[in-house]
C-alpha cells in the first residue's frame, strides 16, 4: 500500500530581522510533525529562530520556460537604478 | 566513494555535432557553470545517472549510521557519547538532504527505500566492515569521513542545483566528524601501550577499505567520462585517492602510527606519495554482497523499515482524521 508521508518545504528565519529562507524539504504526516522534523533536520546547530513549513503541493511556481518573457523586460529599464542619474558633485550626497 | 561505480548511459559522451539542439543548449549551460534546476529540461541519461548517484550517496549516509551506532551505548565517557550521538544524527540528516535532492528528479522516497532494501540500489562498500573496538570510531571519523569530505568538497561544484546545495550544507557539518575522530585517535595514541596498539589495529583494518571508497581507477570508464562531461563527477577516482593519501600520511605520522603499506613513500618528483596496489577482489566481493557485514546491515535496515510501518501508517491515519474533523467544523 502506498502511504507515503507528503513532502513539505522548509523555511527558516536565521536571525531576528531577516526574512525566512528556503533551506530544503522533508516528509511528514502533518504540519505539526513537519515543524518538529524541520527542527531536527535543519536546525541542529542553532541555524534558526523561526520555522515555516508549506506543503510542497500547495506551492505555485513560475515555469522555467517563462524565464525570458517574465524577467527579460526589466533588463531594459535601466532608469530604475539610481546610477542612471548624474547628480553634480556640488549637490552633495544623494 | 559514497557513490561508487555509478553507471551512466554506458556510452561515450556525445560530440556537439551528435547532440540535438536541446542537448547542445543544455551542455552549453553546464559548460558555463550555470546550475541546472529541477523543472528544467535535461537529457534523460543525466536525470537517471543523477538519481543513481544521489540515491547511492543517500543510502550510504543512512547505512553508515549502523557501524557507529554500534558504539553509542559503550562510548567510554559521557562526552564521547554525546559527540557520537550528534555525529550519527548528522549522518541521518545528510541522508535526508540527499533523498530530497533525488526526489526533485522524479523518484519517490519509498521507491528509493525499496531499491535499497531489495538490493537493487547500492551503498558504499566501507559500511560493510565491523566496528570491533572503540578505536574504530576514531578511525572512521578520521579516515572514512576524511575520504567522504575529499569527495563531497568537489561535489559542491556539481551542475545539479539541489545536489550541489545539499553538498554545501553537508560539507559545513562534516569537518566536525573528521576532527572528533582524529581527537579519539590522539587520545588513544597518548595513552598506554595497549591503547596505542588499539589505535594501530584500527588503522590497519580501516586503511585499505578507506582507499577502496574512491572506487577502481576510472580513467578508461565511459560512465565516468559522461558524468564528468555533465559535471556530476568533477574529479577522477585516482585523483581523489591520491589527494587523500597525501593528506592522511602526515596525520598518521603525527599520531606515531604506521600505515599498513610497505610501499608507501614520499615521491619528491611527483610531490605526492607512492602507495601500494589495492586488493580489488576484496572490493568487488564486498560490493557484490559478500563483505563481513553486508547481511547484517541489510537485515537491520529491513527490520527498521518493517518495524516502523505501523508508526508511519498510524501518523498518516491520525493526520487524515484531524483534517476531516477540522473540515467538518468549518
Ligand atoms: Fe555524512
Ligand atoms: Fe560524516
Amino acid at each position: 500500500m502506498k502511504n507515503e508521508w507528503p513532502l513539505w518545504e522548509v523555511f527558516i528565519r536565521g536571525q531576528h530581522g531577516l526574512a525566512h529562507r528556503h533551506v530544503g524539504s522533508l516528509h511528514a504526516p502533518d504540519a505539526e510533525m513537519a515543524i518538529r522534523h524541520a527542527r531536527d533536520v535543519y536546525t541542529r546547530r542553532n541555524e534558526g529562530v523561526s520555522i515555516w513549513v508549506v506543503k510542497a503541493s500547495d506551492i505555485a511556481a513560475s515555469a522555467p520556460g517563462e524565464k525570458e518573457p517574465l524577467f527579460d523586460p526589466s533588463n531594459a529599464k535601466i532608469y530604475r537604478h539610481p546610477t542612471f542619474y548624474d547628480i553634480p558633485d556640488e549637490v552633495g550626497h544623494m | 566513494m559514497y557513490a561508487q561505480m555509478v553507471k551512466s548511459t554506458g556510452e561515450r559522451p556525445k560530440t556537439l555535432d551528435e547532440m540535438s539542439p536541446e542537448e547542445r543548449a543544455f551542455q552549453a549551460r553546464v559548460d558555463a557553470d550555470i546550475k541546472i534546476e529541477p523543472k528544467e529540461w535535461m537529457p534523460e541519461g543525466y536525470r537517471k545517472t543523477l538519481i543513481r548517484q544521489i540515491g547511492q550517496h543517500a543510502h550510504s549516509e543512512i547505512v553508515g549510521q549502523l557501524p557507529e551506532g554500534n558504539w553509542i551505548t559503550r562510548a567510554p565517557t559521557l562526552d564521547r557519547k554525546a559527540i557520537l550521538i550528534a555525529k550519527v544524527q548528522d549522518e541521518a540528516g545528510h541522508g535526508l538532504y540527499l533523498y530530497c535532492a533525488a526526489e526533485t528528479l522524479g523518484i519517490s522516497r519509498d521507491e528509493m527505500t525499496e531499491q535499497l532494501l531489495s538490493g537493487k540500489a547500492k551503498y558504499s562498500s566501507i559500511f560493510n566492515y565491523p566496528t570491533l573496538t572503540w578505536a574504530d570510531i576514531g578511525a572512521i571519523g578520521w579516515l572514512v569521513d576524511g575520504a567522504a569530505i575529499m569527495n563531497q568538497v568537489q561535489l559542491q561544484k556539481c551542475s545539479y542545483g539541489p545536489y550541489s546545495r545539499a553538498m554545501v550544507r553537508i560539507c559545513k557539518e562534516e569537518s566536525f566528524h573528521q576532527r572528533q575522530g582524529y581527537d579519539i585517535m590522539m587520545k588513544l595514541c597518548a595513552g598506554n601501550a595497549e591503547q596505542k596498539e588499539m589505535a594501530q589495529d584500527a588503522l590497519n583494518r580501516w586503511w585499505w577499505p578507506s582507499l577502496m571508497m574512491f572506487g577502481p581507477s576510472d580513467k578508461d570508464s565511459v560512465h565516468s567520462a559522461q558524468s564528468m562531461a555533465w559535471k556530476i563527477k568533477p574529479m577522477s577516482n585516482d585523483e581523489l585517492r591520491q589527494k587523500f593519501v597525501d593528506q592522511t600520511a602526515p596525520q598518521a605520522e603525527y599520531l606515531g602510527l604506521k600505515i599498513p603499506d610497505p610501499v608507501l613513500k614520499w615521491n619528491e618528483a611527483k610531490k605526492g606519495y607512492d602507495f601500494g596496489e589495492i586488493d580489488w577482489n576484496e572490493f568487488y566481493e564486498v560490493l557484490k554482497g559478500d563483505g563481513p557485514c553486508n547481511k547484517e546491515r541489510m537485515a537491520a535496515r529491513r527490520k527498521a523499515w518493517t518495524d516502523g510501518q505501523w508508526f508511519r501508517d498510524g501518523l498518516m491515519a491520525h493526520a487524515r482524521k484531524k483534517r476531516a474533523r477540522k473540515m467538518a467544523a468549518e
